[in-house]
């Protein structure tokens, strides 16, 4: 069970990758993604992003600013002005 | 005829423009890669901002924002130019402003009213000169190397500031689109009011949950993407003219390698006739005695 996960910013495609669960600051609340959540969209406050690779694995956190998250069939992708 | 310490004076001056020319070749080589893989890497974000913004665009319809709808109005122009700062790249730079200046023609044909607001430093004595007075602002790129997406986020703040305050209707971006070493393109952009791809993106039927709605969403994202249509812009801009610079000093070095060889057969032809000239005086002057 993956989560197909993409990070791009305006400078590059910073990750694409499959993860268990991301965790994404979003401006009315953080909300996780698994595999198959339903198609949503939001607008990503500045904060921290948590990438879990698999279920039980610690959190990497990643900081990202002024950001868009997407969520189709494809999988989770966060668009960001900055991430480091 | 020259003589041959001027010719010798003349190659030795044509073989260091030659070495100029040949070292900013080699640089411009070198730059251009980085500036491809910079325009390459740009690419995955703006294609996914373009299609949701279209996707967006299309379920709330034109009439949210004033940057998606326009200002009703179709009067003012305003002519983005986007240029280098320095020379030496060949046409690069005036084949971006000469697109701008026909566009410009048209339309005051057309009875608008044209406005210029130029990126870089190249370009402006020109349109200063072709359209005295109609440059509104101008955003210097000389202190920075590289534009990068600061300087984007910079001058579509001051674009946005000048369409709320209703100092145009219709903004058009000027920038040389990068295809090869040997083709640049000069390409004209609209960007504001934003163009929404028409069915860009073939969004499926399942219906998407937007948080918080989708005109804050909307309303959020189209600043974001005239910043990153400018940003694009200045990257491509930066491989045209890494390309133009490398195609005209490559002609340039060649053209010396021509001037020397030229010179060269004159300084040795010159010198050959001094040395014969020198002999037939010396045996006549033996003759004589």
């Amino acid at each position: 069970m993956a989560l197909h996960f993409e990070l791009v910013t305006p400078e590059k495609l910073v990750l694409s990758e499959e993860v268990h669960m991301v965790v994404v600051p979003g401006t009315e609340g953080e909300f996780g993604v698994l595999e198959g959540h339903a198609p949503f969209m939001s607008t990503v406050k500045d904060g921290a992003l948590k990438v879990y690779a698999t279920a039980n694995a610690e959190p990497r956190t990643i900081l990202v600013e002024g950001g868009f998250a997407e969520v189709s069939e494809k999988g989770l992708t966060v668009l960001a002005e900055k991430a480091e | 005829m020259a003589s041959l310490k001027e010719l010798k004076g003349r190659i030795t001056s044509v073989k260091s423009t030659q070495k100029i020319t040949k070292a900013k070749q080699m640089v411009a080589a070198a730059k251009l890669r980085k500036a491809q893989a910079a325009a390459e890497a740009a690419r995955p974000y703006s294609q996914r901002l373009e299609g949701v913004v279209a996707s967006l665009a299309s379920k709330v319809g034109v009439g949210g924002s004033p940057l998606l709808a326009g200002t009703g109005k179709d009067q003012v122009h305003l002519i983005v130019v986007a240029n280098g700062d320095k020379g030496l790249a060949g046409a690069f730079n005036s084949n971006i402003v000469k697109a701008a200046i026909i566009k410009a023609n048209a339309l005051i044909a057309e009875g608008k009213t044209v406005q210029f607001f130029l990126i870089g430093r190249k370009g402006k004595a020109v349109l200063s000169r072709t359209f005295p007075g109609l440059i509104v602002a101008q955003y210097d790129t000389t202190h920075v190397r590289t534009p990068g997406y600061d300087e984007a986020q910079a001058i579509a703040k001051q674009l946005t500031d000048l369409y709320e305050a209703g100092q145009f209707d219709v903004a058009h971006l000027f920038y040389s689109a990068f295809r090869s070493a040997l083709a640049q393109i000069p390409t004209e952009q609209q960007i504001i009011p934003v163009k929404v791809p028409e069915g860009g993106v073939a969004t499926s039927d399942a219906t998407v949950d937007y948080e918080p709605d989708e005109e804050s969403i909307l309303a959020d994202l189209l600043p974001r993407n005239i910043t990153i249509q400018i940003f694009k812009a200045l990257l491509e801009n930066q491989a045209s003219e890494q390309g133009a610079s490398m195609t005209a000093m490559d002609n340039a070095t060649r053209n010396a390698g021509d001037l020397i060889k030229n010179l060269t057969i004159q300084y040795n032809r010159s010198r050959q006739a001094a040395i014969t000239t020198e002999l037939v005086e010396i045996i006549a002057g033996a003759e004589a005695l």
